[in-house]
């Protein structure tokens, strides 16, 4: 029987080595945009390498976008892969919480 | 007041632009609509028909008005949307590929979403901006915004994008509806909506009393118009929203020379010989038993045989029931109900509240156009309820169908008794608003029981001051004159016996008069007889004396000579001749 430690061990190690499907929607360059843009490459480029596709769609060049992807806050950011599908909206800039909830670093350091 | 009001509506300044919704009495109380290019609030509690009342707003500005329209829902979806509506007869789906109605569902789940930093809600204005965008959209409906207090985190964020949409909505022209939940104690909606939009609000009611529910409508608040500040009564019916403006503001409908039968000649004869103003309203009143319902069946009777259409809303026999009991007293609905010209809708008085009956009535007399309307009894209807709820409620009724031009009947039913006195009538204080009042009554006389009829009021028209007997049989209705006479009014078989007992004494009287006259005059040849004897006695009298006159006459005749002869033999002739010369 496994305990509850390490299926989230697992999990978490499952998530290490999937591919990460992400969609960022932004509207235009407004500043938020601009900024969420560069913290969610930046994570991708220091904790995905290689195991990513990112898309950026503007809703604001493609308006027809936004409603099919129930895009309500700007900017938004959506795991499509691995599932669940994850939503997270804001400028990304509350790195440490946002490794977390995307599943790159594990809430606690679980010991074996 | 109702002046003033109507005169601004009439005005229609032009500084202030409506949409017109389209929706019955809606856009009365608002004088045109709602406020053009700008955002409406519409509050209340949930399932009071704020979506309802949004939605008629959106399909009948496509379809009525050509002004496209979106709605935006975050709490139903499309699906759940178009079936609710469906109800109402909007063809949801058609209006869609039509491209005059966009729909689009925000939804919004916030155990899906992770904050991360600063944020706006951009995508929901470019999502709106393209929905509006895509078909040209003039209308907007955002049912319900307030979703988004639960489904976002950030409430701060929240407020000041809400500010920025409804700006950004009016810059843009659009004529929005947002509804909103009501809030708690005296706070409009719950999350202060109304502080966002400052130009229309409107408050939807919906309350329950005596187990009966009652949807109200309340224009809170409307910069820049005059507006009705009452509470109407609506309702949600099977052709979309309908809002009872409270008595039509106005007191100047039109009014009609032209007289319609009642359909008893006696009756007609009553009121100035022509029967009622067409468009005039009819009381007609009466402890059960009295008649009400065959003089009002009477009268719709006749209007179909003049062609007219008719409508009777029965709240206290059904369709069948009527048809059936009417034919009793020779009165056939059936075949003018087969004609389409007469609509019998009946209903439990309970089934809805007062107010809702009435919208009810509006819908159908809107729809069948009847010349003639009768609704029986209209106290059942107002049953329990307070004189001060009713009164306005009736006054709209009856102002309504008088500038409709349509002629009511109502029947009040009134507490039993004998001879109930005219104040137990429950509408007593409605009657004001009557034209003419008839007033059926039960006399109890002898054993037996008796209608009368009389003309409490009938206004602008001669009518009789006297009671009638009212009799039902199978012949229909029939008015006849009661017996009035040392000091009692008769009816029925008291007057009836009443009527033989004085045959009888006349006869009799007549019978005793010869009698007398023939004494009299045997009386008479009587005593002409003791004349005539008397006569021939006074005549043999007469005979007599004569004879002995001349008796007498010849007896001093006799006298004379015999003394002649006596002096001439005494005295001798000288003597004689003496005296014969007067010188004795």
């Amino acid at each position: 029987m496994k305990n509850l430690a390490t299926i989230l061990a697992e999990g978490d190690a499952m998530r290490a080595s999937a591919h990460y499907v992400l969609h960022l929607y932004i509207a235009g360059s407004t500043p938020n945009s601009v900024r969420a843009l560069a913290n969610v490459r930046q994570i991708c480029e220091e904790w995905l390498d290689g195991r990513y596709d990112l898309e950026v769609l503007d809703i604001a060049q493609n308006p027809a976008l936004a409603a099919p992807a129930r895009i309500l806050a700007a900017p938004t950011l959506i795991r499509l892969a691995p599932l669940p599908i994850r939503c997270f909206i804001g400028d990304m800039s509350r790195r440490d919480s946002m490794l977390v909830s995307l599943g790159l670093r594990p809430l606690v350091a679980w010991s074996a | 007041m109702a002046t003033i009001k109507l005169k601004v509506a009439d005005e229609k300044p032009p500084s202030l632009p409506k949409a017109p919704t389209g929706i019955v009495g809606l856009d009365e109380i608002t004088a045109g609509g709602l406020p053009a290019g700008r955002p409406t609030l519409i509050a209340g509690s949930a399932g009071c028909g704020k979506t309802m009342l949004a939605m008629e707003f959106l399909v009948r500005g496509a379809t009525e008005f050509s002004e496209p329209g979106v709605f935006m829902m975050f709490e139903e979806n499309a699906d759940e949307l178009i079936a609710n509506v469906r109800s109402l007869g909007f063809d949801l789906d058609d209006l869609v590929t039509r491209k005059m109605i966009a729909l689009d569902h925000v939804h919004i789940e916030r155990s899906d979403i992770e904050e991360t930093g600063a944020y706006d809600l951009e995508g929901l204005f470019i999502r709106l901006g393209h929905a509006i965008d895509s078909i040209g959209a003039k209308r907007l409906v955002l049912d319900t915004v307030e979703a988004l207090f639960a489904g976002l985190p950030n409430e701060a964020i929240l407020r000041s994008e809400l500010r920025r949409l409804f700006r950004w909505l009016k810059d843009r022209g659009i004529t929005a509806i947002i509804t909103g939940e009501k809030g708690d104690g005296t706070a409009i909606t719950r999350h202060g909506l109304e502080e966002y939009v400052a130009d229309c609000v409107i408050v939807l009611d919906q309350r329950v009393r005596d187990q009966i529910s009652t949807r109200r409508l309340r224009v809170l608040k409307y910069r820049g118009t005059a507006h009705g500040t009452n509470e109407y009564p609506f309702m949600i019916g099977t052709s979309g929203f309908s809002v009872l403006p409270v008595t039509s503001l106005q007191l100047d409908h039109r009014v009609s020379q032209q007289r319609v039968s009642t359909g008893v000649q006696r009756l007609d004869e009553m009121l100035g010989g022509q029967g009622v103003f067409r468009g005039s309203s009819v009381l007609i009143s009466g402890s059960p038993g009295t008649g009400k319902s065959s003089i009002a069946a009477k009268f719709l009777e006749t209007a179909c045989q003049r062609g007219d259409r008719a409508a009777y809303f029965a709240y206290e026999e059904s369709k069948a029931q009527i048809v059936r009991n009417m034919r009793s007293i020779g009165i056939d609905l059936e075949p003018w109900i087969d004609k389409g010209l007469l609509e019998i809708h009946a209903s439990r008085p309970t089934h809805l509240g007062h107010e809702q009956h009435l919208v009810v009535m509006h819908d159908l007399v809107r729809v069948f156009k009847p010349a003639v309307v009768a609704v029986d009894p209209i106290s059942n209807l107002f049953m329990a309820h307070d004189d001060a709820e009713v009164k306005p409620t009736l006054m709209r009724l009856i102002d309504w169908l008088k500038t409709e031009q349509i002629t009511a009947v109502l029947t009040s039913l009134t507490s039993g008794g004998a001879s109930p006195s005219e104040l137990d009538d429950p509408l007593v204080g409605v009657s004001s608003l009557m034209d003419t009042w008839l007033l059926l009554r039960n006399s109890e006389i002898a054993g037996e029981r008796n209608r009368t009829i009389f003309v409490r009021k009938s206004r602008g028209m001669a009518h009789s001051n006297q009671v009638r007997e009212f009799v039902l049989s199978d012949k229909g209705i029939d008015l006849v004159d009661v017996y009035v006479g040392r000091d009692r009014v008769l009816t029925g078989s008291a007057r009836m016996a009443q009527e033989a007992q004085e045959r009888a004494a006349a006869t009799l009287h007549a019978q005793d008069h010869e009698r007398k006259l023939r004494l009299l005059a045997s009386k008479r040849k009587a005593i002409e007889a003791q004349i005539a004897v008397l006569r021939a006695e006074a005549e043999a009298d007469e005979a007599e004396l004569d004879f002995i006159v001349a008796e007498q006459t010849l007896q001093n005749t006799i006298e004379n000579r015999d003394n002649a002869d006596i002096i001439r033999r005494r005295v001798g002739i000288a003597r004689m001749n003496a005296i014969a010369t007067g010188n004795p």
